[in-house]
Formats: C-alpha cells, sequence, structure tokens
C-alpha cells in the first residue's frame, strides 16, 4: 500500500524528533537537513536507516547522500 | 590411529597491555589541512586528539612495547608463550612477516608466529583465534598483539578518515582456564563492500605512479554497517556466551568514532549502567590496537573492573568483523 505523503512526513518527522531532539513541529517540507536542522550525514544515516525499518523500505545509501530538504525525504521514502 | 589431542574447558585473557604514540596531535594540528576546526571534528567524531608515534619508532616497536606490558601483567616468562598472533595493516613488508621477529624480540623463543590482516577487526579475531589454540590444546598461552601505525597511511588533506587516525599497540595473553572466560567468537566479513574503507591504491599502482598510498573512507555508509549491521553481530556474540544485553558490565568497541559508539550502545540495548571504552576521545582511531588500548586504559583507571564481563567487538576494513563476550583479567587470575 503506497504510503500518503503527509503520514510519511509525520511518521518522519517523529523519528527525526526521536534522534535530534528536534520539535517536530519544527520539521516542515522546505526546511533544509544541514542548514536549518543542523542534522549532519552521519545523523541523516541513522535517520534513514530507522526510516527503512518503519516503513518497510530500502532506500540505497547513495540516495540518502544527496538529500537537501525534508521533502525530498518524503519523496524519497514515498517512491522507494 | 591418530592420537587424540587434550581439550581444555575454556580460555581466558590473562593481561592486556598498551603503547600509544608518544606525541598528542590536537584537531588544529589537523584541521587546517582540511579546512575544518576543532568544533567540527569533536562533533563529527567525538576526538579530541589523536596519539601519534615519533618518525623512528615503527610499528614492530610499539607491539614489543605492548606485548612487554602485557607479559609483565600475565606473571609469565616469555618462554612460557608459545604462539604468536600479529595483527597489523602497517608492517609494510609482505615477507618475512613481523611476528616471528616480535616472538624473537620479547624472548617467546621458538613460539608459533604469525601475521593476521583484518585491520580494525585484527585483535578480536586474534583473541577468537587464540581461544581456539587454547582449547583444543595446540597453544598453551598465546600472545595476541593488534598494532598500528596509521601516521605512515595519513594524507593530511584527506577528510574522510586521515584526521581521526592514530598510532599505538595493545597486546594480550590468552591462556587455559578451568572454565570459559572468552565467549564464543562471531566474525566473518563482507567482501562486497570492501571497496568503502582501505588503502586508496595498491601499492603495485600507487609505487608505479611514484605515490605512497593513503586511506580512504565512505564515512556515512561504514556508519551505517558499523551501527546497525554490528549491532545485530553484537547481540549474536552475546546471545553465544549464554547472556542478555542487560548482564554486559562493559562495552569495548573498536575506537573508530564516538558517534559510532553511543549509538552501539542505544542499538545493541546495553544498560544504562554500562561502562563504555571511550579511549578514542584522546588516542584516535588506531585500528588493530583500538580495542586492546581501550581496554588497557579501562584496567588502568577502573581495576575494579576486573573479572567484569565485558563485550568487545572489532569492525573495519574488508569489510571484515569480530565480537567476543569476555571476562575481564584480574590479578587473582594469574
Amino acid at each position: 500500500m503506497a504510503l500518503d505523503k503527509d503520514n510519511i512526513l509525520q511518521q518522519l518527522a517523529e523519528i527525526i524528533a526521536e534522534e535530534t531532539g528536534i520539535r517536530p513541529e519544527d520539521i516542515t517540507p522546505t526546511k533544509s537537513f544541514a542548514d536549518d536542522l543542523d542534522i549532519d550525514s552521519l545523523s541523516i544515516m541513522t535517520i534513514f536507516t530507522l526510516a527503512e525499518d518503519a516503513f518497510g523500505v530500502e532506500i540505497p545509501d547513495d540516495a540518502v547522500k544527496d538529500l537537501a530538504t525534508v521533502q525530498d525525504a518524503v519523496d524519497l521514502i514515498a517512491n522507494a | 590411529m591418530i592420537a587424540g589431542t587434550a581439550v581444555r574447558p575454556g580460555a581466558q585473557i590473562l593481561a592486556v597491555g598498551g603503547v600509544r604514540g608518544s606525541q598528542r596531535i590536537t584537531n588544529e594540528q589537523v584541521a587546517q589541512a582540511i579546512d575544518s576546526s576543532d568544533e567540527w571534528i569533536r562533533s563529527r567524531t567525538g576526538i579530541t586528539t589523536r596519539a601519534r608515534a615519533e618518525p623512528d619508532v615503527t610499528v614492530l616497536d610499539l607491539a614489543e612495547g605492548a606485548a612487554r606490558h602485557a607479559i609483565e601483567g600475565s606473571g609469565l616468562a616469555p618462554t612460557q608463550i608459545d604462539a604468536v598472533i600479529f595483527g597489523s595493516v602497517t608492517y609494510f613488508q609482505q615477507t618475512p612477516a613481523a611476528a616471528p621477529t616480535l616472538a624473537d624480540r620479547i624472548g617467546a623463543t621458538g613460539a608459533a608466529a604469525f601475521d593476521l590482516s583484518a585491520a580494525c577487526a585484527g585483535y578480536c579475531y586474534g583473541i577468537g583465534l587464540a581461544d581456539a589454540l587454547v582449547r583444543s590444546g595446540a597453544a598453551t598461552h598465546v600472545l595476541v598483539a593488534g598494532a598500528d601505525k596509521l601516521s605512515e597511511f595519513v594524507d593530511p588533506a584527506d577528510r574522510t578518515i586521515s584526521f581521526i587516525l592514530g598510532d599505538g599497540a595493545g597486546a594480550a595473553i590468552v591462556g587455559p582456564s578451568s572454565r570459559p572466560k572468552i565467549g564464543r567468537t562471531i566474525w566473518g566479513s563482507d567482501g562486497a563492500k570492501a571497496g568503502f574503507v582501505g588503502q586508496n591504491l595498491g601499492f603495485r599502482e600507487a609505487f608505479a605512479a611514484g605515490i605512497w598510498p593513503t586511506l580512504r573512507q565512505d564515512g556515512p555508509t561504514v556508519y551505517k554497517w558499523a551501527v546497525f549491521t554490528m549491532a545485530k553481530i553484537a547481540l549474536e556474540a552475546i546471545t553465544a556466551a549464554g547472556l542478555s544485553p542487560s548482564e554486559i558490565e562493559v562495552f569495548i568497541p573498536h575506537q573508530a568514532n564516538l558517534r559510532i559508539i553511543e549509538q552501539q550502545v542505544k542499538r545493541i540495548g546495553l544498560s544504562s549502567e554500562v561502562v563504555v571504552a571511550t579511549d578514542i576521545t584522546e588516542t584516535g582511531n588506531t585500528s588493530a590496537a583500538s580495542v586492546p588500548l581501550a581496554t588497557e586504559r579501562l584496567l588502568r583507571e577502573r581495576p575494579d573492573l576486573g573479572g567484569k564481563l565485558a563485550l568487545q567487538i572489532g569492525f573495519g576494513a574488508g569489510l571484515a568483523y569480530a565480537a567476543q563476550v569476555i571476562e575481564l583479567p584480574t590479578p587473582a587470575d594469574v
């Protein structure tokens, strides 16, 4: 069953919040991981590995490295 | 008919020794060449300094110091050591191997001696082998040395790995025990990921180009494997020892990156009371030496940890890994 992007955003925000301590309401689609949320490449790798389990999808490591915004992440999961 | 071999009920680590490179290189000293800062290196790796040896100190010199330290702690005479395993990726000579020279230098006359190439997993591979050699009767006292002088593999301008690397050697003496004090080793490799960490060029290619090879890694990919795959391997090692994560009292992982260590504690599900080795903050990543050096520091700073149950895990280039639960040595074991 394809996941609704709003649901993906909500669940992903919860994972990010759990890992980083950032408030879920601050994790909005246009935010940049590096510049706005101060999340580095190692934390992104942790978040995406947890997201793979949570959403039951497989995401190539190389795709994760190219992510810029939260919306990019939602799209990647939706299309996985 | 071939006569049977005596099989022993168990093996134990009798003592651990270590030597670090004498220089402490600060983050400021390595940051400029990679357009970085002390703050960036600390937040990414937890490292504040890395130990590096003087140019005239060889990896064998470091190993000899660590071996002598371990032998002294064991109370054994060097001649009682009948096997020497030397794990390293920075002994730059294919043959003869380093281990026979190390055995000769420390007075382990006539010991079986061989080198082991498993990078950052080298020491834990060696402990697994030593445990098997002692239990099978093939050896009685085994010296396992993990030694690396990684400063000789550093490219100062490389942002992927060079700035975390240090120099040092650790060694353990493994001997017989009336009960198992080393749990079953869970080990393996994933050669499909061989390209993610290691030399940037083989020696033949590098020399043809007139350069010396240095190390590189794909940090995020290795990080993911080190955290999530290694947490599963660690849990297998705990189960193989007949224990649960809450029973592990000390955690001594390869000192690759403090972020990896912190995530491993979480993913394995270790107790909040567990003592975690963090020698990396001062020593840096010393590859095969990192687990025994971290053990040496813990036992020096916290002698009360003798006899405690410790999970140790080595992982790195190969990709290769090995994990086992051990009972930390105490003077009473000798």
